[in-house]
């Protein structure tokens, strides 16, 4: 017995929309792994990142799903660049199939796949929990981000400044030594000069 | 539902920029000697040249990726323009209007960058990153710009924002945010001092190997971001479509033109900031001022 | 629309990730699969938030998980420069001795 469904997601509409996004999700995420460019596959996961929000705009997660494609975007473009840091090569000249164990990662993947589907369709999962009213969601997000859920948002701000920080160290290439001397006494010494005068 | 939102949306963007461009066009005429009027007519004459003028092909460009990018950029400045209230009733007037503006303009990163990319070009390409490395300095500051009225107002939604404005505009009480904000649509065009990576140094950066349909599109589509930006800022700080005697739609296009025209005579008259410095400007000095207005306008909200 | 249908095309998203992440061999690239497998999971709490306990807390578990997302990406490209500038290699298989 499938759980009913809140009034927002109902309706044949909903679905084929929902079918729709679904197929572009998972055929932009295959194409990842079988476009010979970089930025195809970087793009092509953007656009499975930009259907999976607009899954979440057809659900009525208007917040999250606009979130999502904004971060997603951003992170996607900066990817990019790393791409082609790494892989100093133009693929659209020169074809590649850099991977291992091809075999055994398909058939871990195709396993799981099933495995997944076998429980999500036996599974009993029960029925719904009663429904939100749409036109106040998102200020009981905020309401909830800033009340009951407050703590949760309060660890996630020092790890995330923790990350920025564990990021600078461990990317950058120098240390405080290189640029104040051994003593740490001298003026900074940058290979190009910041913006404010330093 | 009608569609005279929509269509009101499209019109308004268009002949905003179209007088901007015009602008543009006599300034830089007057610049080197020519007569202002013939220099008005740019829109006209370039697309007539630009939609005549044969595409020239490279060696393994990426031509969708390439497409896409300028395309993209003619489609963006739509989407940012539909959650503003232009005088009808907003095309979009979702609650999370200011958020969805954002989404669409961290959007533009990936269309510049494959502007650049697909291209293959070394000039385009180093343009592309050019721009990435500007976005990360604008960006962050921007967000938390847009999120200072949103404060005040109490709502994302857009139209709330510019109702909470009738008794006074909120440049006057956030002018820093406003400045941010106007830096912001700056950059996000590619225009005046953060256009570094369409500069001429580069031969033109991302634009410099677009030719025909491409070049109009992604030509006019700087121009639609700079008026669709302007009109969010007018939104968010100048009230609106809020003013005595004329009509709502009146104030508001007058309030976004004077804005996009302000964009354009400045144009000349600022230097070319490049990206490296203006990272670290943007992080250590957009970035806090950002912060204390945000915080200068919580504690008087929360007061 | 029921909750099976949604939960199937999530896992397709997760698989699919999964498959990356084990295959590829770039460093960028096995990125790319674990954050395909995130975008599943994100498709997979929505759904369960929507058919199952439409209220405002299931919102902040996608906010955590795009959180993690970006976190695992920071992390991710820092540990990528300093082996890059460190071995000259963005090789999943070069970096093996770091197993110890």
């Amino acid at each position: 017995m499938p759980p009913s469904l809140p009034a927002r997601a109902r309706g044949s509409a909903v679905i084929v929309v929902f079918l729709l996004l679904a197929a572009v999700s998972v055929v932009t995420g295959a194409l990842v792994f079988v476009v010979d460019s970089m930025a195809r596959a970087t793009y092509a996961l953007a656009c499975s990142f930009v259907a999976v929000a607009l899954a979440l705009l057809t659900f009525g997660l208007t917040y999250l799903g606009v979130i999502t494609i904004l971060m997603m975007v951003m992170e996607m473009a900066i990817m990019a660049v790393f791409m082609i840091m790494f892989m100093g090569m133009n693929p659209a000249l020169m074809p590649m199939d850099m991977v291992h164990g091809k075999r055994a990662a398909l058939a871990v993947s195709v396993a799981l796949f099933a495995l997944l589907v076998v429980g999500i369709v036996v599974a009993p999962w029960p029925g719904a929990a009663g429904s939100a009213s749409t036109a106040s969601d998102i200020a009981a997000l905020g309401h909830t981000l800033m009340g009951s859920k407050m703590l949760v948002m309060m660890s996630v701000s020092p790890i995330m400044f923790a990350t920025i920080v564990g990021g600078v160290v461990l990317a950058s290439g120098r240390t405080r030594y290189d640029r104040f001397g051994d003593d740490l006494d001298h003026p900074a010494q940058d290979p190009t000069p910041g913006g404010v005068g330093r | 539902m009608t569609l005279i939102p929509v269509w009101w949306t499209v019109a308004t963007l268009l002949v905003l920029a179209t007088l901007a461009a015009s602008a543009h066009g006599a300034l830089a005429a007057r610049t080197v000697g020519a007569s202002p009027g013939v220099g008005a007519l740019l829109p006209a004459t370039e697309t007539a040249r630009l939609l005549r003028q044969e595409r020239r092909t490279l060696l393994a460009a990426d031509s969708p990726l390439w497409r896409i990018g300028g395309a993209g950029l003619a489609l963006i400045p739509l989407l940012m323009a539909a959650v503003v209230p232009l005088g009808p009733p907003a095309v979009l007037d979702s609650p999370i209007g200011i958020v969805w503006f954002n989404a669409a303009d961290v959007v533009v990163w990936a269309l510049v960058w494959l502007l650049g990319w697909g291209a293959n070009s070394t000039y385009a390409l180093v343009g592309a990153f050019r721009f990435l490395a500007t976005a990360l300095a604008y960006e962050l500051p921007l967000m938390f710009a847009l999120t200072t009225p949103a404060v005040a107002a109490g709502s994302l939604r857009v139209s709330d924002v510019v109702a909470a404005q009738s008794g006074l505009w909120y440049v006057v009480w956030m002018p820093v945010a406003f400045a941010i904000t106007l830096l912001g649509v700056v950059g996000f065009s590619v225009w005046g001092p953060l256009s570094p990576a369409a500069a001429p140094d580069l031969a033109g950066g991302v634009l410099a190997e677009l030719s025909g349909p491409d070049r109009l599109l992604a030509g006019a589509g700087r121009y639609l971001l700079l008026t669709a930006g302007s009109a969010f800022a007018t939104a968010l700080f100048l009230g609106g479509t809020q003013g005595p005697l004329l009509p709502g739609w009146m104030w508001m296009s007058l309030k976004t033109l004077v804005v996009v025209l302000a964009l354009v005579a400045v144009r000349g008259r600022l230097v070319l900031l490049r990206p490296d410095r203006f990272l670290e400007v943007g992080w250590l000095v957009l970035l806090p001022l950002a912060l204390a207005q945000l915080l200068v306008v919580s504690l008087v909200v929360a007061s | 629309m029921t909750l099976q249908l949604v939960l199937v095309v999530a896992a397709a998203l997760f698989c699919v990730g999964l498959y990356g992440a084990l295959s590829q061999q770039v460093v960028v690239m096995v990125m790319m699969g674990l954050e395909l497998m995130l975008n599943g999971l994100v498709l997979a709490a929505a759904a369960i938030w929507l058919f199952l306990a439409p209220r405002p807390t299931g919102e902040v578990l996608l906010l955590v998980v795009l959180a993690v997302m970006t976190l695992e990406m920071a992390m991710g490209f820092a540990v990528a420069v300093l082996v890059h500038r460190r071995r000259g290699s963005d090789m999943t298989d070069m970096a093996g001795d770091l197993a110890g």
